[in-house]
């Protein structure tokens, strides 16, 4: 019989590409963020009290939030974000591509 | 352009003559509005002094809850017996349809915000009439901005399913700006020392807020409700 | 296209968030603000990021709508999502510089109130995506111009009125060891942009082939 659909689209030894490159970079986020902290929490050491440096107006400086937690958070906010985003895609991809591999062997052997 | 009016003032007349037989959406827009604010007085009002500053913005929440409510009716009607489909036929420019219902919307409005600001000035003791033209600028500028969103939207939602919650959802994100003006602009009138010249600026932001919203709405409304 | 594309950009995003922390740690602080200004390099970088997937949500909703292309509508749905976490990105970073030299974690100046009303525009759209059901698409692509219609306001927000956010204009400006680190990262997310919307709207092609295979199970 006729094949109505179009396959052409996603063949399938491309298919597991997307997957295969997004799980390496989720393994090398992963260590990027296990890196991060290290390489901000280091940086204190070097420029610990920043010459120049001018407190708020209003807050005096024993009240001062420590700088380098919150950039140290917001590094590591952005990598999460952006590996748990991927890592997001990546599930949703395997479970589209799953449905789409049993779809297509019943197809196939209905069509057989 | 003048067949471009015409067909918008025969919506807003067929709209008029539904409406004017039953006046289904005129009373309970205007029920839910009345009810809206005295629910307001009841949490802004303490011993008949209103909390500082809060009367522009009850103003303008009423506005935009009642607003949300008839924009939701706005084409309900046009969903029985299909109704919608045989104005879409009509051999009319689709953006004089938008128009006509995004007139009928800010009529009904107008009636809701008559009463809604005598409302807020009396239970809020506002001295909202004290600049009275400038507070109708800022309400039909930002009447016109929040309606041409929510009558676009209102026409898209009509085949989509959950209609009423998604109204909502999909209406305050945009017309925020708008509220936000209006309400900036309300609270320079009202405050002890009003201050004319940021209303003005608020005014001016409100012009080009419609602008780009109306310009957007009448370009994307015809390929949006083609089916 | 999509076939080297993805791992080609995500291996160059990943070279640039390599190298990037230390060019920012070698970046000399900033006079006043001090350590915490370094946050700049990725709250900036991620608003560029949010930008560009708000103009790729823009004009292919505007293609879907005026030209009928489904590709162009993927294309949208995957923009919407790259905006929305490129935009948390930089509310969650802002504040967190912003509690050190504001002195408060969030202030509703224009530019952060654009910020966020765009960020609730975006998550609008998704939840149209996801509960709309068939119809909402065309309702969507209206919805995405839209908000790329507040692109300007907020990229103007802080010129015209006088806030607290630094202007927009002291970014040219930058010496350059500030400009460098900034640029790289400022590369680096639009690459990491571009990944993520290669890896999303292939997602969405999938399931739109799936959705061609059920139709024509169905009909056998």
């Amino acid at each position: 019989m006729q094949r109505l659909y179009d396959m052409s689209a996603v063949p399938r030894e491309r298919t597991t590409v997307v997957r295969r490159w997004a799980l390496i970079a989720l393994c090398v986020g992963c260590l990027g963020i296990l890196g991060a902290p290290t390489a901000d929490a280091a940086q204190p050491t070097q420029q610990s009290a920043p010459d120049g440096f001018v407190p708020m107006d209003d807050v005096p400086a024993e009240e001062q939030l420590p700088a380098a937690p919150l950039l140290a958070a917001a590094y590591i906010v952005v990598w999460v974000i952006a590996i748990g985003y991927l890592w997001t895609i990546w599930r949703r991809l395997g479970s589209v591509e799953k449905e789409l591999a049993d779809a297509m062997r019943r197809v196939d052997t209905d069509g057989a | 352009m003048r067949r471009f009016l015409q067909v918008a003032w025969l919506v807003v007349r067929k709209d008029l003559r539904v409406e004017s037989r039953n006046k289904e959406m005129l009373l309970t827009t205007l029920f839910f509005a009345a009810s809206c604010v005295l629910v307001f007085s009841f949490g802004f009002v303490r011993g008949g002094e209103a909390i500082d500053g809060s009367a522009s913005g009850v103003l303008w929440i009423t506005i935009a809850f009642s607003g949300t409510l008839a924009l939701g009716r706005a084409f309900e009607r046009e969903r029985h017996h299909d109704a919608l489909r045989g104005l879409l036929l009509a051999p009319a420019d689709r953006p004089a349809i938008y128009v006509g219902k995004l007139l009928g919307v800010l009529l009904l409005l107008a009636f809701v915000e008559a009463l809604v600001v005598v409302m807020v000035a009396f239970l809020f003791r506002a001295p909202l009439f004290r600049h009275g033209w400038w507070l109708l600028t800022l309400l039909s500028l930002g009447t016109i901005g929040f309606a041409s969103v929510g009558t676009l939207f209102s026409a898209m939602l009509l085949r989509t399913r959950s209609r009423a919650v998604l109204l909502p959802v999909l209406l305050y994100p945009v017309t925020i700006p708008v509220l936000i003006m209006g309400v900036s602009g309300t609270f320079a009138l009202v405050q002890p020392e009003p201050d004319l010249a940021l209303a003005r600026l608020w005014a001016s932001m409100l012009v080009f807020f419609d602008v780009v919203f109306l310009t957007l709405a009448l370009w994307t409304f015809e390929p949006v409700m083609t089916e | 296209m999509n076939k080297r594309a993805f791992p080609a950009l995500i291996g160059l995003s990943l070279v640039f968030f390599g190298v990037a922390p230390i060019l920012i740690v070698r970046a000399p602080n900033e006079q006043e603000m001090g350590l915490i200004q370094k946050i700049f390099y990725f709250h900036f970088a991620s608003w560029m990021a949010m930008y560009l997937a708000i103009l790729v949500l823009g004009i292919s909703s505007a293609l879907f709508l005026f030209r009928r292309k489904p590709s162009a509508d993927r294309l949208a749905v995957a923009a919407a999502e790259a905006a929305v976490v490129f935009g948390l990105m930089g509310l969650i970073t802002g504040p967190l510089w912003a509690v050190k030299s504001w002195g408060v974690w969030w202030t509703w100046d224009a530019r952060t109130t654009m910020a966020m009303i765009l960020e609730l525009i975006l998550v609008a759209y998704l939840i149209l995506r996801a509960y709309g059901g068939p119809g909402s698409d065309r309702l969507a692509a209206g919805l995405g111009m839209f908000a790329m219609a507040n692109l300007p306001f907020l990229y103007v927000s802080t010129e015209i009125w006088r806030t607290i956010h630094p202007p927009t204009s002291v970014v040219p400006q930058l010496p350059v060891d500030f400009g460098l680190p900034l640029w790289w990262s400022v590369a680096g997310f639009i690459v990491l942009c571009l990944a993520l919307l290669t890896a999303r709207a292939r997602l969405e092609e999938e399931r739109a082939t799936l959705d061609r295979l059920y139709l024509a199970l169905e009909d056998e």
